[in-house]
This record gives C-alpha cells, sequence and structure tokens, in this order.
C-alpha cells in the first residue's frame, strides 16, 4: 500500500520522511518538490509519475503527502493522510511547520505506530494517547499487566475503550451539530440545500456501559423506502462511529454501542429535505453603467424569537475593479476589504424574527486595462445557531447501561452552523 | 569505527554528546541526529555511537534508535549485527509493546545479515500470547517475504499465517489477510523465472472457510482491517448465487461506515458479487441502498470527494440508474477546487434526462461566467453534450449558448462555436437560423477548433448561406497561415461549396486547390487536395457522392473504456486504477506487461472501441516507462542500459499496433490513409490516360468511399464529443511518433 510517507513545507523542504518499503530512494523527495510544490498548476491531488504516484493533501502551510508505487486504494491513502492530520490536531492543538518541527520525534513514534509497512493499523486518538504521550514513558513504570490491557485495547474488539474507566459522576454530553450548505440562485429558488449533521459525543462513564440512542418519532433513515408524512425529518444517509453495531442498525434500525471514553463522533447524516433555513437573505445588486455597483441586502432570522443567530458574517462579493466602497448599516458593523475584493458584514447577534438591512455603493474605475468579466461569486454567509437543528432532528433519549447500573446524567445540545458553504448568487 | 573526522563539525559534537554520561544529554543527541537524517544529512557515521544507546528502558529513545537504524541498517550491515543481541533480548521482554516494537523493526532493517536471526523470534511472536504482538508478526511475514522469500518458505511462515486466519482477535485476522494479500501480489506479480519457489504455495486462495471466518471478522475490526478483509471478499469467487446473495447481505451494512474508504470498499465487494445475483429485486434493492452512502462521500474532504467522484462516474456507465434523481447534488459549489468541479460536471452531464435538464441548463450558464477558463470551456462543451443527448432540450440549449455568444468573450465564443458544430451534425438543418450569429463573431475567432468548426458549418449549409463564398475566400486568402486542422477544413468546405453552387465558386475552388497542392507543406493537405482535384475533374457526380454523403450521427457514448476494462475497474473501485480509469498494469509495474497482453486483455475481435482505448493503454505503458526514467535522477549514475531497454521496449511495443492497424484499416490515422494511398495510387502517374481513369479514380475511390467512414469519423476526432476522456499529454507526444512507425 503505501510506500513512503512526508511531509513538506511551503517551500519544499521534507519536515518527515517516513520510508515503509524500499522500492525507491529518498530522492523520491525531490521529485515531489519539482512536480508538485514549485509548480503553481497543479490540477490534481494525485500525481502518477512512471508507476509511482504521489498522494497529496495541503493543510495550512504543510503537505501532507503519501507515495506509493502499487495500484493503492486512492480512498483510503487520503482517509489516512486526514486521519494523520486530526491526530496530530489532537496531540499537538494545531498542524503547521511549528508544531511538526517541535515535536517531531513524537510524529514519528505515531506514524510508526499508526501504520506499518505501508498498512494503516489503530489509528483511535483516544487508544493512542494512551501509551503514546508527550512525556516519555519508561518502560519500567508500566506494569507489565498495564501494557497487556493497552495492547489488548489496541487489537481488541473494542479497542476503543479500556475495561477500567471510573468516574465519580457519570455524564455523556451529546452535542447535535448541523452545518448547512446552501446554494440559492439569484431569483431566490433553492438550487442546493443540504444539511451535513455530526452527533458528538462526550462519554465519561464508568465501566463498560451500554448505550442506546433514539433520536425523532418519526424519522425515516432510509428515504428512498418511502413513507414517513409531510413533517417527518428524513434522512438521505446516516453513517457511524466504529463502535456502533451496523448489523444491529441494519435489522432493527436501532442505534446502540459501547462508546469510546472521551470525545467521539458517533454519528454523522446528512438531509436534504425539509430543510430549514435560520437566514434568509435577499440580495438587489445592480450595476449603474460602468462606474457603479448598488448593493441592498436584506436579512431575515427564520426562528422562533426565542433563539439567536450569532458570529454572522456576510461576505459581499464587489467587482475586481472597484476602488471604493461605501457601505451603511443599522446593525453590526460592515467594512470593505479590498484585498479580497468583498465587502464584510459582521453581526453579532440576530433576534429571530428580526431583520437586518445593508445598503452599499461600490465605486468602480473605469480605465480600460482593469476590464476582466466580473464573474459575480455567490454571497457567502457564516452564523452559528444554538437549539436549532436545520433537518428537524432531536435526541429523544439516550440509555445506559451497566452491570452498576448507577445513575447517568445526559446532556444535549444542538447548534446549527455555517462556514463557507452557505451561498446565495446574485 | 577507528576512522573518525576531524575533532570539530556537528558530527563530533553529537558523537560527543551520545556518549554523554547523562541520560538526557544523550537522549537530546539522539533526536539531533534524527533531526539531521530527516533533513537528508548524512549522519551514518555516528551509527556505533547510537547503537550504544539501544539498551534503554526508556521506550521513546528506544523508537528514536530504531528509526535510526531502520535507516542507515543497509548502508552498515556489519554493525547492524551489533544489535541483533539487543533485538533478540527484546523479542522476549515481558512488555508486549517492546516485544511488538522488536519485531516491527527488525522486519524493517533491510539488511541480509540480520534477517538470519529475526526467524527465531518471528516463530515465537506469531504465536504470542498478546494479539497486539501476533498482528505485528503477521506483517513481519510479509516484510520478510519481500526481502527474502524463500525464508518464508523454509520456515512455514506461510502456513501460520494460513492458520491464523482463524485467530480469535480481529485485528490479527485483519492484518493477516493484509499480509497474505500482499505476498500473493508480490508472488504473482514477479516474473516466475526469477523466483525460485514454486507460486502455487503463495496464492492467498479464498476457501468457503476463510469466506465465513472473514465475515466474522468484518464487523469487528478496525475500519482500516476492514477495508482489507472487504479487499479479500472481492476476491472471493462464489460457488453459487446464493453465497453471493449472503456475501452482498453481510457487506452492506458497512455503507454505513463513518471511513469512506470502508464504504467504497463494501460498494465494491457488492459490485462485484452483484454479477452472480440473479434475483432482480436484491440487486434493485442493493443498488438503491448504495446511492446515499455514495452522495454522503460528497461531504468528505475534497481529495477524497474527488476519489468518490471519479469512481462514481465509473459506477454510472456501469448502471446508470445508480443516481438518477440525485443530479443536484452534483453542482458545483464556488470553492470547490477544480478537479472537484471538473468531475461534478462530467457527472451532471451524465444525469441529465429531460426532467432536470432545466436546472442543469441553468447551473451550467452560471458556471459559464466563472473565471477558470479551463472550467468555462469544460462547461460550455458540456451544454452542448446535453444538447446532443436530450433531443427534447436541444433547442433551449442552443439559446443558452447564443447568449453566451453574446458575451462576446473570446474563448466562451469560441467553445461555442465548436460546440455548435457538433448540434449541427446531430441536428441537420434544424437550427440554421442560428448561422448568421455564428458568422457574426468569424472575425474574433483565433483558435483552430473553433476556426475549423465554423468553416465546417459553413461548408455545410453552403448553399443556404448568401455570402459563404465570400466567408471562405477570407480563409483562403490567409490560407497557408493556417494550421492544418483548419486548412482541412477550408479545402473540404470549398469544395463542398463549389459543388452546391458551381456557378459563382469555380474560382475559389480553383485557387484553394492550387495553394493547397502547390503551396502547402502537409502531406495530408496535399493529398486530399489531390484527390478532390481528381475527382472533381474525373466525374463530378462521384465527388458529389462522396463529398456530399450522408453522415452517420453522433451521440454521446455512454461509457468512456471498453466493457471489458469497465468490467475489470469495477472491480478495483477506490484503488489509483479507478480514479485513473486506466487498469493498473498501464501505470504500475516497469513494462511487466506486453503489448500482446493488453491485447488480449482487451479481448480479441472487439470494436474499434476498445482498439482505441487498447493504443491508449500502450500509449501510458510507454509514456510510464520514460517518466519512469526520469524519476531515477539522482542517486546512482548508472542508468544508461536501463534507459537503453526503455527505449526498445518503446520501439516494440508500438510497432505493433500501429502495423496491427494498417491490416485491418480501422485507424482514422490520416498517415495510414497515407500509406494506402501510396500503395494504390502512387503507381499512377497523374496525367493518366483515359483508359487508366477508372482504375485511377477507383483507387481515388478506394479512399473516396471513406469519407463516409474515415472522414467523418476525423470530424468526429475533432469534435470532442467522440468519448476521448481527457488524455493527459503526454499521449499526445506520442502520437506523432507512432505515426512514424507505421510508415516505415
Amino acid at each position: 500500500m503505501l510506500s513512503a510517507f512526508f511531509i513538506f513545507n511551503q517551500k519544499g523542504e521534507v519536515l518527515i520522511s517516513r520510508l515503509y518499503r524500499t522500492d525507491f530512494k529518498r530522492s523520491i523527495a525531490d521529485v515531489f518538490r519539482i512536480q508538485v510544490v514549485s509548480n503553481s498548476d497543479v490540477r490534481s491531488p494525485i500525481i502518477t509519475l512512471g508507476s509511482t504516484s504521489f498522494f497529496h493533501v495541503r493543510i495550512n502551510n504543510l503537505y501532507v503527502v503519501a507515495v506509493t508505487k502499487t495500484n493503492a486504494n486512492a480512498a483510503l491513502v487520503f482517509e489516512f493522510c486526514y486521519r494523520f492530520i486530526n491526530i496530530c490536531k489532537s496531540y499537538f492543538g494545531k498542524i503547521d511547520e511549528e508544531a511538526i518541527k517541535n515535536n517531531f520525534a513524537l510524529v514519528y513514534e505515531l506514524i510508526d505506530e499508526i501504520c506499518d509497512f505501508g498498512y494503516p493499523q489503530n489509528s483511535e486518538i483516544d487508544t493512542l494517547k494512551s501509551y503514546i504521550t508527550t512525556e516519555s514513558v519508561v518502560s519500567q513504570n508500566i506494569p507489565a499487566d498495564e501494557s497487556s490491557k493497552i495492547t489488548s485495547q489496541a487489537t481488541g474488539a473494542i479497542s476503543w475503550r479500556r475495561p477500567d474507566v471510573k468516574y465519580k459522576k457519570n455524564e455523556a454530553f451529546v452535542d447535535v451539530i448541523e452545518t448547512v450548505n446552501l446554494s440559492m440562485s439569484a431569483k431566490g429558488n433553492v438550487l442546493r440545500a443540504e444539511v451535513d449533521g455530526h452527533i458528538m459525543m462526550r462519554a465519561y462513564l464508568s465501566g463498560t456501559p451500554e448505550c442506546k440512542f433514539g433520536l425523532n418519532d418519526k424519522l425515516v433513515i432510509d428515504k428512498s423506502q418511502g413513507g414517513g408524512g409531510g413533517d417527518a425529518v428524513e434522512l438521505d444517509d446516516c453513517r457511524f462511529h466504529q463502535c456502533v453495531r451496523l448489523n444491529e442498525f441494519d435489522a432493527t434500525r436501532t442505534i446502540s454501542f459501547i462508546p469510546p471514553d472521551g470525545e467521539f463522533e458517533l454519528m454523522g447524516y446528512r438531509s436534504t429535505s425539509n430543510v430549514k433555513l435560520p437566514l434568509r437573505v435577499i440580495p438587489t445588486v445592480t450595476e449603474v453603467g460602468s462606474g457603479q455597483v448598488n448593493y441592498d441586502v436584506v436579512v431575515k432570522a427564520n426562528f422562533s424569537n426565542k433563539l439567536a443567530a450569532t458570529n454572522v458574517v456576510l461576505r459581499i462579493p464587489t467587482p475586481l475593479n472597484t476602488t471604493t466602497a461605501d457601505c451603511k448599516v443599522a446593525t453590526g458593523k460592515a467594512k470593505y476589504a479590498p484585498s479580497e475584493n468583498v465587502m464584510i458584514w459582521k453581526i453579532p447577534r440576530i433576534q429571530g424574527g428580526q431583520e437586518c438591512i445593508f445598503s452599499a455603493t461600490a465605486i468602480l474605475t473605469t480605465s480600460v486595462t482593469n476590464r476582466q468579466v466580473w464573474a459575480r461569486p455567490p454571497i457567502d454567509v457564516d452564523f452559528q445557531v444554538l437549539m436549532f437543528t436545520a433537518s428537524g432532528l432531536i435526541v429523544r433519549f439516550l440509555k445506559v447501561f451497566e452491570k452498576t447500573s448507577y445513575q447517568s446524567i445526559k446532556w444535549v445540545r444542538y447548534l446549527t452552523k455555517a462556514s463557507g458553504g452557505y451561498q446565495i448568487r446574485f | 569505527m577507528s576512522i573518525r573526522g576531524p575533532r570539530k563539525g556537528e558530527n563530533y559534537e553529537l558523537s560527543v554528546d551520545l556518549n554523554s554520561e547523562y541520560r538526557e544529554k544523550r537522549k537530546d543527541a539522539i533526536k539531533r541526529v534524527i533531526a539531521s537524517m530527516t533533513v537528508g544529512k548524512d549522519v551514518s557515521g555516528l551509527f556505533p555511537d547510537v547503537l550504544k544507546n539501544m539498551q534503554t528502558d526508556d521506550l521513546e529513545q528506544k523508537k528514536l534508535v530504531y528509526l535510526y537504524l531502520m535507516n542507515y541498517a543497509k548502508t552498515q550491515p556489519e554493525l547492524v549485527i551489533l544489535a541483533v543481541n539487543t533485538f533478540v533480548k527484546d523479542s522476549d521482554d515481558p512488555n508486549p509493546l517492546v516485544r511488538a516494537l522488536a519485531i516491527r523493526t527488525m522486519g524493517c532493517l533491510r539488511a541480509e545479515k540480520i534477517i538470519d536471526y529475526l526467524c527465531d523470534p518471528l516463530q515465537k511472536a506469531l504465536r504470542d500470547e498478546n494479539p497486539y504482538v501476533r498482528k505485528t508478526a503477521a506483517l513481519c511475514v510479509a516484510k520478510l517475504y519481500d526481502l527474502k522469500p524463500e525464508l518464508v518458505m523454509e520456515n512455514g511462515f506461510l502456513e501460520q499465517l494460513h492458520d491464523m486466519i482463524s485467530d480469535s482477535n480481529p485485528m490479527v485476522v485483519a492484518n493477516t489477510v493484509a499480509a497474505l494479500t500482499d505476498i500473493h501480489i508480490a508472488a504473482t506479480s514477479s516474473e516466475p523465472s526469477t523466483s525460485s519457489i514454486d507460486n502455487s504455495s503463495t496464492v492467498f486462495h479464498i476457501t468457503t472457510a476463510i469466506l465465513n471466518k472473514l465475515l466474522v471478522a468484518l464487523n469487528e475490526c478496525s475500519e482500516w482491517g476492514r477495508v482489507a478483509i472487504l479487499n479479500a471478499l472481492a476476491r472471493y469467487t462464489a460457488a453459487d448465487d446464493k453465497e453471493s446473495e449472503h456475501i452482498c447481505e453481510r457487506v452492506v451494512p458497512q455503507f454505513q461506515h463513518i471511513n469512506g474508504s470502508v464504504v467504497l470498499a463494501a460498494v465494491k465487494v457488492v459490485m462485484i458479487h452483484l454479477r452472480n445475483v440473479k434475483r432482480e429485486d436484491l440487486g434493485k434493492q442493493l443498488i438503491r441502498k448504495m446511492a446515499p452512502p455514495l452522495v454522503t462521500l460528497l461531504s468528505s474532504p475534497p481529495e477524497v470527494q474527488w476519489v468518490a467522484l471519479r469512481n462514481i462516474n465509473l459506477l454510472l456507465q456501469k448502471r446508470p440508474e445508480l443516481l438518477s434523481s440525485e443530479i443536484r447534488v452534483f453542482f458545483c459549489k464556488y470553492n470547490d477546487p477544480l478537479y472537484v468541479k471538473v468531475e461534478k460536471l462530467d457527472i451532471m452531464v451524465r444525469l441529465a434526462n429531460d426532467k432536470n435538464v432545466d436546472a442543469l441548463l441553468s447551473e451550467l450558464k452560471e458556471y459559464a461566467s466563472e473565471v477558470d477558463v479551463d472550467f468555462v470551456r469544460k462547461s460550455v462543451k458540456a451544454i452542448g453534450q446535453t444538447a446532443v443527448k436530450i433531443d427534447e432540450a436541444a433547442e433551449k440549449c442552443v439559446n443558452v449558448l447564443l447568449e453566451l455568444i453574446a458575451t462576446r468573450v473570446s474563448y466562451v465564443v469560441q467553445e461555442a462555436i465548436v460546440v455548435m458544430k457538433d448540434i449541427f451534425r446531430k441536428y441537420p438543418s434544424t437550427y440554421e437560423g442560428v448561422i448568421p450569429t455564428l458568422c457574426a463573431n468569424l472575425d474574433e475567432l483565433d483558435e483552430p477548433e473553433a476556426k475549423a468548426s465554423l468553416i465546417w458549418i459553413i461548408g455545410e449549409y453552403a448553399n443556404k448561406i448568401d455570402n459563404a463564398d465570400e466567408l471562405l475566400t477570407l480563409f483562403v486568402d490567409t490560407f497557408t497561415e493556417e494550421s492544418y486542422p483548419v486548412q482541412l477544413q477550408t479545402l473540404t468546405a470549398v469544395v463542398k461549396l463549389f459543388l452546391k453552387k458551381p456557378d459563382s465558386s469555380q474560382a475559389i475552388v480553383q485557387q484553394v486547390l492550387n495553394t493547397a497542392t502547390k503551396d502547402c507543406d502537409s502531406p495530408d493537405v496535399r493529398d486530399r487536395a489531390y484527390i478532390y482535384w481528381r475527382l472533381l475533374s474525373m466525374d463530378p457526380a462521384a465527388a458529389k457522392s462522396v463529398v456530399l454523403s450522408h453522415r452517420p450521427p453522433i451521440s454521446i457514448p455512454r461509457t468512456t473504456v471498453a466493457p471489458a476494462v469497465l468490467e475489470e475497474l469495477i472491480g478495483e473501485i477506490g484503488s489509483l486504477a479507478s480514479v485513473y480509469h486506466k487498469p493498473a498494469e498501464t501505470f504500475i509495474g516497469k513494462g511487466r506487461l506486453s503489448a500482446d497482453a493488453i491485447q488480449r486483455k482487451v479481448g480479441p475481435g472487439e470494436d474499434d472501441e476498445s482498439q482505441l482505448s487498447t493504443q491508449k493503454a500502450l500509449q501510458t505503458v510507454v509514456a510510464g516507462q520514460q517518466s519512469e526514467n526520469l524519476l531515477d535522477f539522482g542517486d546512482e549514475p548508472s542508468t544508461e542500459g536501463g534507459g537503453l531497454s526503455g527505449l526498445a521496449a518503446t520501439q516494440t511495443m508500438l510497432a505493433q499496433p500501429a502495423a496491427a492497424n494498417l491490416i485491418a484499416g480501422t485507424s482514422s490515422n490520416p498517415l495510414d490513409d497515407l500509406v494506402s494511398i501510396f500503395g494504390n495510387v502512387s503507381m499512377q502517374p497523374m496525367s493518366a490516360t483515359p483508359s487508366a481513369a477508372p482504375g485511377g479514380a477507383f483507387g481515388g475511390f478506394d479512399f473516396g468511399q471513406a469519407p463516409t467512414s474515415a472522414a467523418p469519423q476525423a470530424v468526429d476526432a475533432f469534435a470532442g464529443l467522440s468519448a476521448t476522456p481527457a488524455a493527459p499529454p503526454q499521449q499526445q507526444q506520442q502520437k506523432p511518433q507512432e505515426d512514424l512507425l507505421g510508415l516505415f
């Protein structure tokens, strides 16, 4: 599978280099530098030269690169790269050149642990943290039975959980986080509205608890099978953490599992029907001659007035030859950012039902040299709405069964947000 | 080490620190050594000093020393021996982590001398009571096989691996499967002559007993393990349709896995075993269950998305009904990376039908106003493809194209004209009304393809365009400055004009034939001019039936790869081959695959299409070999032998298909035609006597007949609609070479 794994910085210098197989030389790193890093027009995340294929993922100022000489599983390689990135984020708090350079010994330790002979191994962050730590572990300090516990966890049928977890207070936090992706046409038609949902769980539960998780009563999980009715919550698809028993879900639609200790994503889902759009944006953009563009943008909060949208940021594109833009707003703050060719309108808080208005005039240069077609990129909106789900999904129950039958406290939180995918054309 | 460098410099300081009496200082020095190693500095001289630090209780330090060893063991084999003792001792350590670490590292030390010491500890590790050690040992067998296959056979490690498939621990099972598959691939792909081992024993044959164990382990092991097991399941040959159904049903729950590679691997298994499923309702149900998870992959990171999109594209070629109602999820987001957008575009056209075409067209129009030239062109092209695909929508598409032409953005206009030509070919005489609009943009065209397309349109509708002769005169006047495709089209268009309006165009046809035969340096153009000339002078009626003959209608091909290749690629879902839409042999291995093999693979006696893909595959093989040589730069200077053999291989490979084409006469290659013309015509002097004329005309006719097959093909070829998937530039470079070879 993987023949080598590299991390490059932006200049193409090798920060981490690990060859899993000997079917090529270290100089393969130079080839990548020439072909990708110093090439300004890279149009594919996979580059194959001869029989050598380079897979790369750009993250911050780094290239995470996997190299293979076989007909490798491309999906697996990219999933592995992203898993590595997540592990780094979890270990170092961030992933960038500085983090990698400061922790390179640990990075080597990690990549050797999560990948052997090019085959990905256990990469559960929680388990890794139990035996690869930032402080050095002295082998005598770990009693033999402790390390065999670790190893059985790293290989076991429930590789995600240690058997001897103990908490004074047994708590479980469930966060339902929905990201709304929207494409709205200039005429106000919804071209595409999709909810990308993630149910994150933080489980602080003792022993080996058996959990059952229930969502809305009127939940249709396999849309194509029909039924449900008008107001039912329909999920197009859902996927689960490896702790969830997929067979049981397939047969009876119950979500049962033994959770890992700590934070994990229990479930991801996608919904495209009955998506409630929390913010309605109505732009009116008129070009006056060739020297001026007038903007009127209205934002309406389309939810109960007990809730509020926070951190609302609208990015309203201006033509590339804009010289100045004059923005007027009653709520929040707005300014023109020439470097990005957008006007940024920030509203800290919009109460449900409220309406905010933005108006602006962009003055354009009429010099001929600058005349380029203006592609009219869409208006992009970011926001967060607490205790609101765009799909209508609700957690009905979370039951915890354990041998000692302790009481457990459960907390549920909902958040709907948009970041970069809520786009309105004009 | 007796020979030491000067007593200063970085390496000297490191050496001092490595021998320091303070633990922390030593450890820090090791870290610095590793850092130097990573950036490519040679720290191999410190080998003995680093080795001294191997015996330690500090696991982190041990791992660092091992890392160093793995890097330099190959260059310092005699020193590695010193480490053997520690390894062997570690492999008996009470701590399973240490045992596993020792086994893992020993497998990575690629020194001949240490390998012999590996067998005993490995033997023990394979039977270790701790699953973590066993799963590490399983992979170590694959490492050993890679180094010295004989040892694996002698020690019976393979049999042990086979036993370990029944291990109680799912991770061990998964790694065992991975190791066996790895050995299987290595054994089956290497040349039989080079390995002295009986290959039959290394083949990982999946029996029914193994199948059941795998199906059990599948639900319990880690995500990566699942991929390994699913890959093995994909290789299993089911005994009957009941068993295939059973496998599909057991695998389907994996569609819900959060890891995209597991989902794709599961899709692969289901697609393969679906071939045997006879129950139609089950087949439909499986396909239906497959759709939502595939769509979900589109919310993954862009790279995974791209892999998914390429695979969806393949799956749609096999099962067009798969995502029939999901076109909207493929609408491009403004900030999608370009490679994702282009792929989405292709899938959108595949999914287009008369119900969603309105939404699709308004999207495509939107894309056509974006910034990236490449993407805009592809969007315009997609509009044309939609028009050709859906009869009902053709008119709407034409209207959108007209709107785009009205923007007067140069590349949009040119692409739109190219696309209009295809629409004219599909719906002859339907949209003549737009011709004046197209002709109005004549002055702005600067790309050969757009020019050639417009000229083709003018020639085709010469009798309907009043000033066709004026328009064509523009091109005739600049004839020698134009590119060859434009020249060829001008030539044909003028002849068409002459045949349709003989009275007014005598002069222009004379002029163009004169220029083409005398002043043109392309043999292709000259030759076509001669043929036209002769046809016109001998038998205008024959000329009419040849030049103005009815052309076969064009259509959007449902598949972009030959059926046999598609079937193979479906079995490779998720892999590089499925991303590239090319069989794996074309880009891996050092030209192991001969032309014969590819020919055989595609299957004898198949249609032109598969021949085309065979040629493509061959070209990629050759291109691959060439860049392979490029990759070899640096490090070792001794590449002269390799380079030479690579070139020789190129020639032998190319010679064959070209020759085959000549014999079969199926090639649309202009130079091949030339050869056949030489064969027929060059015998006849130009001033043929009337008695020889029939023969000569016949010789010409031989080619003249071709327009019903060859000439439209040529039109197709640059229409861009004809199935050729975006070929990497190397392929084009390959073409002329091949032509030349065909000539000789």
